[in-house]
């Protein structure tokens, strides 16, 4: 890594803070493996969930080689496919996006951001990271226990989970829901870390109304992880005991291949509420740290201040809020009361009010902003129109008199990649461009980043809306093949092997992007302080990379972190630590 | 500041030209705030159950179960418990170093007691011949008790830190925290098997 010497950086008023004691780093085990640095444990909980992100990938194409050319592949059977869709989908909301906006992008950010030395409790951070590695190795070595991992979709519902019909009912569905468990587990307790040293940990001057909104997007995401991953962990808990000591928390009186079996009286819709419980906060738990993010990189590469910083601030936590009373959404075909579905699909359409909110005032920043069209910028953009695309969808969807027809088809799959997975997506990229000077001192490559921005931005579309035009035909998800069906056209099948081309393209692109991490980090630009001129407190430590400790004396706040283009002021940003009495104004220093 | 006046401020209009204030958002300890988001991350946990237990109820397989007397004594034994550990605190604030080590052996031992008692309800349930674990009753009975007393497992941990603090003569100030922690982590789990108990003996 290149480090820069500290220079314009004099700038920064000595600070009387009330500084903390930290823990130093006494071996190299200590300062990179086990270690209490929130930065080194953000790059351990980004490479982890980046590789597991891999193999989560290659499970699609595997997927995708089975959709778009069916018997073709011999070595793709029915259990296996239904493995491949299981993991796959756990692996990406949970194991890739929780762990890298929450694990990654908290840890680092949070601290820097706040002007912090660190997190409250560094020992804890570090064993959340050690907790979640152990999870997904559990995860991993499920495909390797007899029977495989489970098959049984990542929503994991009972009776089918736990039965024998289903792949990896020995030992697979087993270790899931311990990796599940301690994933949650090692989850709380850097969540206990991002909160508390957001509520406690913040610099002078750095009110509530003064953080970032990135800052704000992390919090309450953490907030509603903390409340609604319980509800999985009641889950997984209640199906291992059905699973391992015969209890019917679950289990319908149910018979398997001609057997009665001791299972009775037990709901799995039960199971369902309580998943949704989770699982629906949890698209907000990925969304909005990605909300956060790219209001940020919007006021930032638009040197405009946000519009609406109050109203920004309210929507993430009104989102949040909401997020909880939208469960049943999930549930229109389960057979419960219709009443419920009209309450459901009542609070599902209220959340979109907050969330165009947000879209507006995205947009009204860059309304007559000094526009510029780097990297981050342009996954910023793709961010905002793939959310409103895959949100729109989200609307049909949540009206059950749409949803019942479309439920279970491909236009469900379509519409969750879009919102939930591409969209966030963007915003990780657009955030790795954002902040890599900061992490390494070095830009990335412009060349090679423009070339994976259009491919994968180009390449999602091209994947996803067809697939919304074969859920309109019928074709349904989860399928290992569609067979002879008399209401699907054939021409299905050939945008099917369509989209699997473009799949395995796009993927195999992404190549160019690990090749720019790596050689960037030795043959980059140097980026030097504060390459985008930006506010916020990451961009004035007296190092990049930051080192021990953020900071050499703390920095002090006096003022949001969207001071750009300040009448008056020489240059067209101030940033947070700058007091007013010093901001240069072309006539000196007043 | 209120919370309402902090979330209204207008951050575009207020740049700060004197000494900007501290920002805490509470005046507690950070531990202790740390300690109260666990606790209420495990109040959801507990609740979730709760009301997986009550909706589990409504099914006609639901046959209620006798709880076994020994609970009586083992909520006694909780409440000396967390009393011991809530004398340590008060002998914390005064400073009282002997009154700390007595609270904190009287707290750990009635925990301990406790989850022995607890394990002696098991066995009284298995004599009975309440194993049928296809009976929700008992399977829940088995689940609430047992996540009950992993949560005073991983207290005695903390416990057992604290009593090595004690030993190895760290400053007060550092015990009262510890102390302080404990005490409130133990009147948490006495709530909790209250209402756990509550539950299980009206059902």
């Amino acid at each position: 890594m290149a480090y820069v010497a500290p220079a314009e950086v004099e700038q920064i008023p000595p600070a009387e803070v009330e500084d903390v004691e930290l823990y130093h780093a006494k071996s190299w085990v200590t300062k990179y493996v086990f270690s209490q640095d929130a930065k080194v444990i953000a790059i351990q909980y980004s490479a982890t969930a980046i590789a597991i992100g891999l193999v989560g990938l290659v499970l699609s194409w595997l997927m995708r080689l089975q959709l778009g050319f069916p018997e073709l592949f011999d070595f793709i059977e029915p259990s296996d496919y239904y493995q491949f869709i299981t993991v796959h989908g756990m692996i990406m909301v949970i194991y890739l996006l929780t762990a890298l906006f929450l694990g990654g992008f908290g840890n680092y950010l949070i601290p820097l951001m706040v002007g912090a030395r660190d997190m409250v409790f560094p020992y804890v951070n570090m064993v959340s990271y050690w907790v979640y590695l152990g999870a997904v190795i559990l995860l991993i070595v499920s495909f390797f226990v007899p029977g495989g991992a489970t098959g049984a979709g990542w929503t994991l519902y009972p009776p089918q989970a736990i039965l024998s019909g289903t792949p990896g009912s020995e030992g697979g569905i087993i270790l899931m829901l311990v990796s599940l468990a301690l994933f949650i587990i090692g989850f709380t307790m850097g969540g206990l870390n991002y909160v508390v040293t957001v509520l406690q940990a913040r610099t002078r001057g750095m009110t509530l109304m003064r953080l970032p909104l990135t800052i704000w997007g992390i919090f309450t995401a953490t907030v509603l992880a903390l409340l609604a991953f319980p509800a999985l962990l009641v889950g997984a808990v209640m199906m291992t005991f059905d699973k391992l000591l015969g209890t019917s928390f679950f289990m319908p009186a149910i018979v398997e291949m001609g057997v009665y079996l001791d299972y009775g009286g037990g709901s799995p819709l039960l199971f369902q509420h309580l998943f949704w419980f989770f699982g629906h906060p949890e698209v907000y738990i990925v969304a909005l740290p990605a909300f956060g993010i790219v209001s940020d990189l919007i006021s930032v590469h638009a040197r405009r201040h946000i519009f609406g910083y109050r109203m920004m601030v309210w929507a993430i936590v009104g989102i949040g809020a909401l997020s909880f009373v939208v469960w049943a959404h999930h549930m229109y075909v389960s057979g419960m009361n219709p009443w419920f579905g009209f309450f459901f699909a009542t609070t599902t359409l209220i959340i979109a009010v907050p969330t165009a909110l947000k879209v507006y005032n995205w947009t009204l920043t860059l309304w007559k902003g000094n526009i510029r069209f780097t990297l981050p910028m342009l996954f910023a953009l793709a961010f905002i129109v793939t959310f409103v695309n895959g949100g729109i969808t989200g609307l049909f969807l949540g009206n059950v008199v749409v949803d019942v027809p479309l439920s279970d088809t491909m236009f469900v799959v379509a519409h969750f990649h879009m919102v939930m997975g591409v969209a966030p997506l963007l915003v990780v990229f657009g955030g790795i461009y954002h902040w890599f000077p900061l992490i390494t001192g070095r830009m990335l490559h412009e060349g090679m980043g423009q070339f994976h921005f259009w491919v994968t931005f180009i390449g999602a579309y091209t994947i996803f809306l067809p697939l919304h035009y074969l859920g309109f035909l019928g074709v349904p998800r989860r399928y290992f093949e569609m067979g002879e069906t008399n209401f699907i056209p054939e021409s299905a099948q050939d945008l099917n092997a369509f989209v699997t081309v473009v799949a395995l393209t796009v993927g195999v692109a992404q190549i160019v992007f690990f090749i720019n991490l790596f050689w960037s980090l030795k043959n980059g630009k140097l980026a030097g302080h504060n390459p985008w001129k930006a506010c916020s407190l990451e961009w004035r430590t007296a190092h990049v990379p930051p080192r021990h400790g953020n900071f050499d004396d703390l920095p002090v706040v006096y003022r949001w972190a969207y001071d750009y283009g300040v009448p008056g002021a020489d240059e067209d940003f101030i940033p947070q630590d700058v007091p007013p009495d010093r901001v240069s104004t072309g006539k000196g220093e007043v | 500041m209120g919370i309402f006046q902090q979330l209204t401020e207008k951050p575009w209009l207020t740049v700060e030209g004197k000494e900007p204030a501290e920002q805490r958002a509470f005046s507690l300890e950070s531990p202790h705030v740390g300690l109260r988001v666990f606790l209420a991350v495990a109040t959801v946990l507990f609740t979730l159950f709760l009301v997986v237990y009550v909706e589990r109820m409504t099914f006609p397989d639901w046959r209620p179960l006798s709880e076994p007397w020994v609970l009586w004594l083992n909520t006694l034994v909780l409440v000396i418990s967390s009393a011991g550990f809530h004398w340590a605190w008060v002998n914390a604030d005064r400073g009282d170093l002997d009154g700390i080590k007595t609270g904190l052996l009287a707290g750990g031992m009635a925990s301990f007691a406790f989850l022995a008692g607890q394990l002696w309800a098991w066995r009284l349930l298995v004599d009975l011949g309440y194993y049928d674990m296809a009976n929700p009753a008992i399977g829940f009975f088995y689940l609430l008790t047992g996540l009950h007393g992993l949560h005073l497992l991983g207290g005695l941990v903390a416990w057992f830190r604290t009593s090595a603090k004690v030993k190895a003569e760290v400053g007060l100030a550092q015990l009262r925290l510890s102390v302080g922690l404990c005490a409130v982590y133990w009147h948490f789990l006495l709530v909790v098997w209250l209402v756990l108990f509550g539950l299980l003996l009206l059902t």
